[in-house]
């Protein structure tokens, strides 16, 4: 078994298996509701969901497994380009995306689109900047590539620490979110159910690495875009929004507009609710000012540079057998992403519309408290406090600064509120739980193989044989998914501020150092080192000084920061670098190599 | 081998040139257009507001569109100068 997934063959049988994956997963979701139909309840399809597609992903996990150090880091280098792009896709969409991003937008307007622009617009940084040169270079990790590029142990260490920080800040985000969606689906409590994701997560990587974590993502892939698209375009044709929603909901967009002047949106809510909140923006104002023009613009900024220097991002093109392929796997992997992306913000619309809109026999707003607080999913969310009406000003009616509701469950209760059948809230709950489940699974593996190749391997032990480096990577793996459940307990910041901060991070510490590694050949390791430690101390520092109440400087805020951190890391990595003498000749041999496409991965050699 | 660094210079020059022109783009619909998002929305396109068309489409789009042309650009370099990875 374990050599047929490794083998020639079953790389060229890839569309095959995943196709049947594909038509198994669909005909599962057709017996769901054959079951539905014959009066099974919903908790049990919810279970039956998540639990299914959970065991898949382990097995797939358990039958990656390996002791090659090859297949351990990179899956052997031998993953075609679309598959790598779905890969890199799930790896991407974390349970912020799936879950989060369109409650985002529904309420947070034309504002927080920075965030759908800016996780697209980044892998145009990724392709023109990083990932062929890196996949060239043939590092395992990130901090191989800094380390091998400037020398010495110390640009590896730093780079090291802040990989960790910004993975281990995300990766909490995404426990967090399966332990969110395993507590609904499974109805068990919030603390087993960040175990319970956890055991998943860990199946699917420990024992097959990057292998194991490729093939489980290509399967988590699939399952998300169906449970995203299928609930959009479903809603469309039940409501009448037209077959396919994405090119005709211009109209939507209109209406709403309208009916924000009716319904008084803006008006701020007079009692406060802890959790929940009211519907204050509006849907499509991107405001006169300068000062909004510039806030969509560098949150937009922030979000392009974290995603060309996210390691668990970077790393998924060191899987690839060649430099083309490594370019070509970009281009699918954006493909994928945009495929969720664009249907965000149509979801959001809809939704929005749906519960707004008095002549849809869907909405709330204008209708009287009773009525609402007879409908099914309006009791559902708020018996567990994601959802909450109350009649501040005592009239009897619904008020849209009376409809209390929890951003991160607009996806998860946009089926109940077009009334379509539990099968598709059970399919979301699905796709939520790939999403978090492959994001995290990246990350973790970023960070393990980190401290395992780069601190166990490169610099406290390079005499270590293979099977210890694999042992203690994966002891290193437990650990930290441990550390990261015990953190996610806690809950300490919401999905989206976490989320915003691993990437504000990265991009103050790694981003410049990565791209003048390869475009500026006079980039030397002192530059590197100041570039990396001012750039993040400053931006750690920046969000310190804002997180604890300091006023932000012309609206750069906590989600912003990395405005502050990278100039400081160019400014800082050029004067150093001009100051101190040029790299040896060899090291500038070597960035030419890295150039250029043709030949061996520059690791291989040595 | 001497010819190897003209090639290697041909090729980087035109790398670099491909970039830079991928990098204006990329800047054009990743911010100029959503800092005049208010004065676009003026216009509209398939029933939306263009300035937010962009933000919710166009620029996604275009960024596709972007890498698959910026890899078939570098593809032709690579084949031109001979330094083909596979």
């Amino acid at each position: 078994m374990q050599t047929r997934w490794n083998s020639e063959e079953f790389i060229q049988n890839l569309p095959k298996v995943y196709g049947l994956y594909t038509g198994g997963f669909i005909v599962f979701i057709l017996l769901m509701a054959i079951l539905e139909q014959l009066g099974v309840p919903a908790s049990t399809i919810g279970i039956l969901f998540v639990a299914f597609t959970v065991v898949i992903y382990a097995a797939i996990g358990w039958l990656s497994r390996t002791m090659q150090v090859d297949a351990y880091y990179v899956a052997g280098r031998q993953v075609p380009p679309v598959f790598n792009g779905m890969a890199t896709a799930a790896d991407w969409m974390s349970g912020a995306s799936f879950v989060a991003l369109a409650g985002g937008i529904y309420f947070g307007g034309h504002g927080y689109l920075a965030f759908v622009v800016g996780w697209t617009g980044g892998y145009v940084l990724v392709n023109s900047l990083m990932a062929p040169y890196l996949r060239k270079f043939g590092c395992y990790t990130v901090p191989d590539f800094i380390g091998t590029r400037y020398g010495g142990s110390l640009p590896r260490l730093v780079a090291t620490v802040i990989l960790v920080v910004a993975s281990f800040t995300y990766v909490t985000a995404q426990i967090n979110a399966t332990g969110t969606i395993a507590s609904r689906a499974l109805l068990i409590p919030f603390e087993v159910g960040v175990w319970f994701g956890l055991l998943g997560i860990l199946l699917c990587s420990m024992l097959g690495g990057m292998r194991a974590v490729t093939w489980t993502q290509v399967a988590q892939y699939i399952v998300l875009i169906i449970a995203y698209l299928v609930p959009v375009i479903w809603m469309s044709n039940v409501q009448n929004f037209g077959i396919i929603p994405h090119f005709s909901y211009g109209d939507a967009v209109a209406r709403i507009s309208e009916l924000e002047l009716q319904l008084g949106v803006g008006t701020a809510a007079t009692e406060s609710i802890p959790g929940v909140r009211v519907l204050t923006t509006l849907h499509n104002d991107p405001g006169t000012s300068v000062l909004a023009s510039w806030k969509f613009v560098t949150l937009a900024f922030c979000m392009m540079a974290g995603t060309a220097s996210l390691p668990h991002i970077l790393m998924r093109y060191f899987t690839t057998p060649s430099v083309r392929a490594a370019r070509r796997s970009v281009s699918w992997s954006l493909l994928f992403i945009f495929l969720l992306y664009f249907t965000a913000p149509a979801l959001a619309t809809l939704t929005k519309l749906q519960v707004l809109d008095p002549t849809l026999a869907t909405s709330v707003i204008g209708k009287s408290i009773e009525e609402v607080q007879s409908l099914a999913w309006i009791q559902n969310w708020s018996a567990v406090n994601f959802l909450a009406i109350s009649d501040s000003n005592a009239d009897g009616i619904l008020q849209i600064n009376e409809f209390f509701i929890r951003p991160d469950i607009v996806v998860l209760a946009t089926p109940e509120i077009a009334g379509l059948p539990y099968v598709i809230s059970g399919l979301v709950a699905a796709g939520g739980m790939a999403a978090a489940m492959s994001t995290a699974d990246g990350l973790l593996l970023a960070i393990a193989n980190a401290l395992s190749h780069d601190l166990y391997y490169k610099i406290i032990d390079p005499n270590a044989d293979t099977r210890t480096r694999l042992i203690v990577a994966r002891v290193l793996l437990i650990g930290i998914g441990a550390l990261a459940a015990i953190v996610a307990q806690f809950r300490l910041t919401g999905i989206l501020g976490a989320v915003a901060w691993a990437f504000d991070f990265a991009a103050s510490g790694l981003f410049f150092p990565l791209v003048l590694g390869v475009w500026w050949k006079r980039a030397n390791r002192q530059g590197a080192l100041a570039g990396m430690i001012l750039g993040f101390l400053s931006g750690t520092a920046y969000l310190w000084y804002v997180y604890t109440g300091g006023e932000p400087w012309i609206g750069i805020d906590h989600l912003r920061f990395a405005i502050i951190g990278m100039p400081v890391s160019l400014v800082a990595m050029v004067v150093v670098s001009l100051a101190t003498e040029e790299p040896d000749p060899e090291v500038q041999a070597m960035v030419d190599e890295v150039r250029d496409p043709s030949g061996t991965a520059i690791l291989d050699r040595q | 081998m001497p010819d190897k660094s003209d090639t290697r210079q041909e090729h980087w020059r035109r790398t670099r040139n491909l970039t830079i022109i991928v990098l204006v783009l990329w800047f054009i619909f990743a911010f100029v257009v959503h800092w005049f998002a208010t004065g676009l929305n003026g216009a509209s396109f398939l029933g939306f507001p263009l300035g937010y068309y962009f933000a919710v489409q166009g620029s996604l789009a275009i960024f596709v569109i972007l890498i698959f042309g910026q890899n078939w650009f570098q593809d032709r370099i690579d084949d031109d100068t001979g330094l083909h990875g596979e």
